[in-house]
């Protein structure tokens, strides 16, 4: 029976999972006996009462009440029954319990971005914790999409302009299948994702230390994505012209004045307490505008931002 | 006194009289301004088969390139173009007027004894609107075609590149030509019933058409709103769907839906009226239920209305919608399930011959099961919520659409040819290529339903190796069918090159456009026919029913 289920539905990732199986499973069996029932009377009607003889009139049996309605309120009672079930499932995994983690994506063509509390964000793999539930924030920044991960039983559409959830308690960890299932274009098929259901000490080490492709990737590199992903590209240019804060070009070595009057040449240490504790020295002429990144940013993403900013001569 | 029948004679026609409406006339200007409800269904009848011809060699294409993942034959633009077409060319150019349009407009007024529809011209006009909507469409076709899906989802279809705005169009022309046959045929079966047929005395092909046709005047005209305000967004800017624009994608999709849900059952109402005439015919019994089948359909009709929002469990829509939505959509189980069981059940204790049109109706019987089964996966919502935009989705509405409504309507075709064109086919082609069709298209959809349940989305160019093989299954089921439809097209072609040579009344049916000569003259009857009684009153000898 189990094997049947697994043909037919593939693995399963949450107890939610395995309630909407139970549910399909039901069907596929209730199904079968309808379909065997229309099978059975369809041939044996129709061959016990083959034509032998032609020009034969045949008795007038316009209806029978009874038999109308057993026909009628038998099916009414398994779907209503049907209905119910479904519903429930479906409203009991629609509400994400208090303690869920929150993870915002975003999807655009064709791509799937995921974005944590602590300022994380990474493109195309999800991570979370077994065991925990999870409350994804969804929206899109072009067409419709649709985030769907079969293992869970759980999809829903990602609109622009709009925010939707979607909730599930992984239980099985590993790594689980996304697909867009809502039509995006060109690269619509090839718009997947990787869930990764983490232990918790394997989420947590990932929280700290971000996707293994970050400790074997150079630090520059590194650097360049955090500026770009981390928003250090909305007020700091890398050419060297003016913005909400000055510009990382040839910042490194450089002397700069403070508000205060006093002024320092620029090295590791600064960069480190200009991000952790902007507001210390305010570079003379800019405003005290630059929120703290303390604990947002891990430590190869300190040492690759400082890499970065040496590399901008 | 029921089975009284009487005739009043025709006269000052009789130039007309014995000439059939196939000879009525000669050359092309004779067609092209006919004003003949048969000629006009013919002339729909062809131009349906050509855009099944069109419409089936882009699903051929679907399952070639889906033999193999990533590239086999085309690209993913290209893919992405085909199945657009394959799908708004088989909805709006071949299933919604298939039966409607060609089937019903042949034999409708021959059923009810009528000389023609009631507006013949504005019958003939429905046709012209359906040829310029067809070539709006293959115009939209050629001038860079549509990577929609048929559905036009915003804002997607108001973004792409392409000739979405044409094909559109296309499709809100079409659907005029919809509304026309729609208020004709309502017009025509409240008011040219033959003297002395009541409501119930019509067959229950007449009581689909009319739901059916309820529908296409109610439904159609919020389809040709929401096309327009999809037009106006896309070539003027004017914001309604998009969020860019201040619009609302999901509203699109409740104006779409508002109509497509009904437009559903516009295809397979008719499908269910045809299966209603084949096994009385063939099982020479009555219909067993005949005011539950006609309530039924009916029942369908209205309820198709309120339960657009099951297609939109994912949608973002409220919970509090799905719910009621998903609840209101079971009850279309229930008409369902008591139609199946009559036509069952007409069968008990008749005389079941096999021909043709029959054993097309008794593959409906099952195919229609497996269709209207798998539709309460989708009715629940949890299973719905995984199955949503899968391959089961796609599975389950070919299994409705093609595997219900198409047979059925193959089933209507072949079983009045005869009327239509005067000859017989060759019955032992028709019985292969039947088998073949369905052997062909069990092949095709079966596979898909675990595709499906297994998570494989639709639309989807390019897929996981895991699911190769039930796509090549799949691929290979589509061989077999297109090997049944040239088989068809064969034979059916091959009866047009006879002599004519088919009887007024092959099947020996009780119904009135048997009772008329095969192909019918030009106002179908030599005399008004009178009624008293059924149908389908086999119980009683040819000559003390209702008809001579």
């Amino acid at each position: 029976m189990d094997s049947i289920r697994h043909w037919m539905l593939g693995p399963q990732g949450s107890a939610h999972a395995n309630d909407v199986d139970v549910l399909y499973m039901f069907l596929v069996w209730l199904s079968v006996f309808f379909f065997a029932l229309i099978v059975f009377l369809t041939v044996y009607f129709a061959w016990k009462y083959r034509r032998t003889k032609e020009g034969v009139l045949t008795p007038n049996i316009s209806h029978n009440l009874a038999l109308e309605l057993l026909w009628s309120v038998i099916p009414l009672i398994i779907v209503m029954g049907i209905f119910f079930w479904g519903f429930n499932d479906y409203v009991r995994a629609s509400v994400a319990p208090n303690d869920a983690i929150e993870i915002h994506v975003t999807a655009k063509k064709w791509l799937w971005t995921f974005e944590y509390a602590d300022g994380t964000r990474t493109i195309g793999n999800l991570h979370v914790p077994v065991n925990r539930p999870v409350r994804l924030i969804l929206t899109s920044e072009d067409v419709l999409h649709d985030f769907y991960i079969p293992s869970m039983r759980q999809k829903n559409d990602v609109i622009p302009g709009r925010f939707v959830e979607l909730t599930f308690t992984p239980t099985v960890a590993g790594r689980h299948q996304v697909f867009c299932a809502e039509y995006c274009g060109k690269s619509h098929s090839d718009m997947m994702a990787n869930l990764f259901v983490d232990s918790p000490e394997v989420y947590q080490k990932w929280l700290e230390e971000g996707d293994p492709e970050l400790q074997t990737m150079p630090p520059v590199e590194v650097g360049k994505m955090v500026y770009e992903n981390k928003g250090c590209n909305s007020c700091h240019s890398i050419d060297g012209s003016r913005n909400t804060g000055p510009s990382f070009k040839g910042l490194y070595g450089r002397v700069e004045k403070f508000t205060d009057g006093s002024s320092i040449t620029v090295d590791e240490n600064y960069i480190m307490e200009s991000i952790n504790n902007p507001q210390a020295k305010i570079v003379a002429g800019y405003e005290p505008v630059m929120p703290t990144f303390q604990g947002l940013l891990r430590t190869p993403e300190l040492r690759g931002i400082i890499a970065y900013i040496k590399e901008l001569k | 006194m029921a089975d009284t029948i009487t005739a009043t004679h025709i006269s000052g026609h009789a130039d007309h009289h014995d000439v059939d409406y196939l000879h009525d006339g000669k050359g092309l200007k004779s067609w092209l301004t006919t004003v003949d409800h048969k000629r006009i269904g013919v002339m729909y009848l062809w131009s349906i088969l050509f855009m099944f011809f069109l419409g089936g060699v882009f699903a051929m294409l679907i399952r070639l390139e889906l033999l193999t993942p990533k590239q086999t034959i085309m690209s993913a633009e290209t893919y992405n173009k085909v199945f657009t077409l394959h799908g708004a060319i088989m909805v709006f150019l071949f299933i919604i007027p298939s039966v409607p349009a060609a089937l019903a407009n042949f034999v409708l007024p021959l059923m009810l004894g009528a000389k023609d529809v009631a507006f013949p011209k504005l019958n003939l006009f429905s046709w012209y609107i359906y040829m310029a909507g067809a070539f709006i469409a293959i115009a939209a076709m050629v001038t860079g075609g549509v990577d929609t899906g048929w559905t036009f989802y915003t804002p997607y279809s108001t973004t792409t590149d392409g000739s979405v705005a044409l094909m559109t169009f296309a499709a809100f022309v079409l659907g005029f030509s919809s509304i026309l046959t729609g208020v004709n045929f309502v017009a025509t079966i409240h008011n040219l019933r033959a003297p002395g047929m009541g409501w119930f005395d019509m067959p229950l092909f007449c009581w689909g058409i009319y739901s059916t046709a309820l529908i296409q005047v109610l439904a159609t005209p919020v389809l040709a709103i929401t096309l327009l305000l999809l037009i106006m967004e896309r070539t003027f800017g004017i914001g309604i769907f998009d969020p860019k624009l201040g619009g609302d994608p999901v509203l699109f999709q409740h104006f779409f839906w508002f109509y497509s849900h009904p437009a559903v059952y516009i295809m397979i109402l008719p499908g269910m009226a045809i299966i209603s005439e084949i096994i009385p015919t063939f099982s020479q019994k009555t219909i067993f239920g005949y005011r539950a089948i006609a309530f039924s359909s009916v029942a369908i009709a209205l309820v198709s209305f309120i339960v657009w929002g099951h297609h939109m469990f994912t949608s973002g829509q409220s919970q509090l919608a799905s719910a009621i939505f998903s609840f209101i959509t079971f009850f279309v189980a229930v008409p369902s399930a008591i139609k199946t069981f009559n036509w069952i059940v007409t069968m008990y204790k008749g005389s079941v011959a096999f021909n043709a049109p029959m054993l097309y109706a008794l593959s409906f019987l099952l195919l229609f099961g497996i269709g209207g089964l798998t539709g309460i996966f989708l009715g629940a919502v949890s299973v719905d919520i995984h199955l949503h935009d899968t391959y089961f989705v796609v599975a389950h509405f070919h299994y409705v659409m093609m595997g219900s409504t198409v047979i059925a309507f193959l089933g209507g075709l072949h079983y009045w040819w005869p009327k239509m064109f005067g000859r017989m086919y060759n019955e032992s082609a028709a019985r292969v290529s039947c088998a073949l069709v369905f052997i062909g298209f069990n092949t095709t959809f079966l596979p898909q339903f675990v595709l499906g349940s297994r998570g494989m989305p639709r639309r989807y160019y390019n897929y996981l190796p895991e699911f190769q093989f039930l796509h090549q299954l799949s691929t290979v089921g589509s061989w077999i069918l297109g090997l049944g439809f040239l088989i068809m097209a064969g034979y059916l072609f091959a009866s047009l090159r006879k002599k004519m040579d088919a009887p007024a009344n092959p099947w020996h049916s009780r119904t009135l456009e048997w009772q008329t000569a095969s192909p019918p003259i030009t106002h179908n009857f030599h005399e008004i026919p009178t009624i008293g009684g059924g149908p389908y009153d086999y119980y009683r000898p040819v000559g003390k029913g209702r008809n001579a």
